[in-house]
């Protein structure tokens, strides 16, 4: 695993030209072949290696899709319409990278829970929860300004509902939103920028922290259903018993996960690439118009459990800041967490009701922003934002109380 | 013990988003609601009747701005000649966009509301709601145009099909309601009586509907057939695919123990 002396010894040819050259062979020999996951990963594990698949899926379509669309107020819509049409594969093109969209959402969404569920997050990997974290923000800044560039009436009424909310900031939420919009409304310059950030800034970020989130998963090592370190238990050789090497075991059951995920995917693009409205909105099929609003605004669905927070409060402001804390607080739960135990298979009964009440209520939360905010609707995004809240406030309490399993020596593996 | 967990908490989720579904169907449910084109994009014969119904009643007011005729003629399989005599509007070339001949300033003026393009009206609205609105025309001599839509209330499209249609009468039950203590009468509709025939029965109506609605989604989205036949074959692709990943990691896996 340590570096070797003599990284071309027994190569020749192009081979041994090569690695004298670009330390190929050592990278992959201790980055796939030396580091060792553990053998116990289940269903949930799959979500990370196809995080990064959508992204790749993103950039290529993503490239493809600047070659022909125009970033301008007058020309966004029908590019986008042209590129449906008269573009040789546009279509397929459009629709990889809308469904890409909302399917990021989906790993990322289950890639989490995951790391909730077997307490991925707890020392030593608070970094790597931490990077993960920043990971989920960047993703949603690239998925709203993305939103906007089709330039649909949803489109156009959504950006006007988000980039509002940081007029909420007292003093200087006016000047912000002037500054974000370039205008004194949604409107080209807007437009251009989104752009920009959307294909070159926010893209690098997002590079940028996958690369930093594996390199922190490379120094702490993976978790584990049974959230115990496999590290902790190495052969005479020094390497981990739970251990096996990351390529080529995982590498080919992630293919496997790349396959059944590829049904899904292509499932949707080619049978309902709308999927009933929720990945491409029926209002954004009519051009952005500001004397038309839609019947009622709501955001992709990825946004809904926080868009149903904000209007669970009758003032704007709080409303924004709880939007604000319900994601902060996720970047705390390394320290929320008190519980002898990572994983949910040994905490106590507490936590697993905290956990699956959560649930409930982010899928609830979801549903609610989609609806109108009225009546009983608003009742219930109140009470779901209190659990969901309850989730972490009450988490130092709970997990400390609750009496839990001890933890096994060794991983649960049936072959 | 966590599967049992994932599972009451993803049922729970379920159940309530369900039970809320229940909920939010508020107002009153008419049939009309209910009606659908029954309309298939592969059906060739369908969308070349439904494209010389569009070009025939509704082409001389409403643009197909994103289509060609020349792409239309060619995925729809009209020859070339028959595409000349039966699409192309006067003075226009077989590579222009579908555009009406009437002026959005002329619109306005006649109708008070420039025709819409409906290029995307399938996919904004939905089959669906086109083929509602098509049929759910009715006298009403309050509105300037004699006829008023249940879909579309107070529309200011003029019935352009009562020839096929005839005219019908809408049949409208009024509903005594108390909301928030004052009391509010409603109308709902009932049914329609055909008042005067037109050159179609119900059912050849129906039908130049189902054609004509079956144009419009074609042309909201002209690869929609090819993207579902293309879609079949990426997906037994992919189960192949998957088949031999599974094959191939479950020799590799042999020999963890």
């Amino acid at each position: 695993m340590a570096a070797s002396t003599d990284t071309t010894a027994g190569k020749t040819g192009f081979r041994a030209w090569l690695n004298k050259r670009l330390p190929v062979d050592e990278f992959v020999d201790s980055q796939l072949i030396g580091y060792f996951a553990p053998k116990n990963f289940n269903l949930w594990y799959f979500f990370g290696s196809l995080a990064l698949l959508v992204f790749v899926i993103q950039i290529l379509s993503g490239i493809f899709l600047t070659m022909h669309y125009k970033p301008s107020e007058a020309m966004a819509f029908d590019s986008v319409e042209y590129i449906m049409r008269e573009v040789e594969w546009g279509w397929l093109i459009r629709y990889l990278h809308s469904t890409g969209a909302s399917f990021f959402f989906i790993v990322v969404y289950l890639h989490m829970f995951r790391a909730l569920m077997y307490g991925s997050y707890r020392a030593p990997r608070e970094l790597l929860w931490i990077l993960g974290m920043l990971l989920y923000l960047a993703l949603m800044a690239e998925a709203f300004m993305g939103y906007v560039l089709p330039w649909g009436n949803m489109s156009y009424w959504g950006a006007q509902v988000i980039v509002n909310l940081f007029g909420t900031i007292p003093v200087i939420g006016p000047g912000i939103v002037e500054w974000i919009r370039g205008d004194y409304g949604i409107a080209d310059s807007t437009l251009n920028r989104f752009f920009a950030l959307h294909v070159i800034a926010v893209p690098f970020a997002i590079a940028f922290l996958i690369l930093m989130h594996l390199v922190a998963l490379r120094q702490t090592g993976s978790n584990n259903p049974d959230g115990i370190e496999i590290k902790a238990k190495t052969g005479a050789d020094g390497k981990p018993l739970d251990g096996i090497p990351f390529h080529p075991y995982y590498t080919v059951k992630d293919i496997v996960g790349v396959g059944v995920f590829l049904l899904f995917f292509c499932g949707v693009i080619f049978f309902v690439p709308t999927f009933g409205g929720l990945f491409l909105e029926k209002p954004n099929f009519e051009p952005a118009n500001a004397l038309s609003t839609p019947e009622h605004i709501a955001p992709v669905w990825y946004f809904t459990a926080f868009y149903a927070m904000l209007r669970a409060v009758p003032d704007q402001q709080m409303g924004a800041l709880l939007m604000l804390l319900a994601i902060v607080v996720l970047f705390f739960l390394p320290w929320l967490d008190r519980s002898p135990v990572k994983s949910i298979r040994y905490k106590g009964w507490i936590s697993k009701l905290a956990l699956a009440l959560f649930v409930v209520a982010f899928v609830a939360l979801s549903y609610l922003g989609l609806q109108p905010a009225d009546g009983l609707y608003v009742i219930l995004a109140r009470i779901f934002t209190a659990v969901y809240f309850a989730f972490f406030i009450l988490m130092p309490w709970y997990t400390s109380i609750e009496t839990c399993k001890p933890a096994p020596e060794r991983v649960s593996y049936h072959a | 013990m966590r599967k049992s967990v994932v599972i009451a908490a993803l049922g729970l989720a379920l159940a309530l988003t369900s039970s809320l579904g229940f909920a939010a169907g508020s107002g009153p449910h008419a049939a009309w609601m209910d009606w659908k084109p029954g309309n298939d994009v592969s059906n060739i014969a369908s969308l070349q009747r439904g494209a010389a119904n569009f070009m025939g009643y509704c082409a001389g007011c409403h643009s197909l701005k994103y289509n060609r005729y020349s792409r239309v003629a060619a995925d729809l399989n009209i020859p070339e000649e028959q595409m000349e005599k039966l699409l192309l509007l006067p003075g226009t070339k077989k590579g222009d966009y579908m555009i009406s001949p009437m002026q959005a300033v002329d619109g306005e003026a006649w109708f008070g509301k420039a025709p819409p393009d409906l290029s995307l009206i399938t996919r904004s609205k939905g089959s669906d709601y086109v083929f509602q609105f098509l049929k759910t025309f009715y006298v009403d001599p309050k509105h300037p145009n004699g006829t008023n839509n249940l879909a579309l209330p107070g529309t200011a499209m003029p019935h352009v099909l009562s020839a096929l249609q005839g005219l019908q009468e809408a049949k409208f039950e009024t509903v005594e309601k108390t909301v928030d203590g004052a009391k509010v009468s409603e109308s709902h509709w009932q049914s329609f009586e055909l008042a005067s025939p037109g050159q179609l029965s119900a059912e050849e109506y129906d039908a130049f509907l189902r054609d004509t609605v079956n144009f419009l989604e074609y042309a909201g989205e002209p690869y929609k057939a090819k993207r579902q036949s293309l879609g079949v074959w990426v997906i037994l692709f992919l189960l192949v695919f998957t088949g031999f990943a599974y094959l191939l990691k479950r020799e590799y896996w042999k020999d963890v123990k």
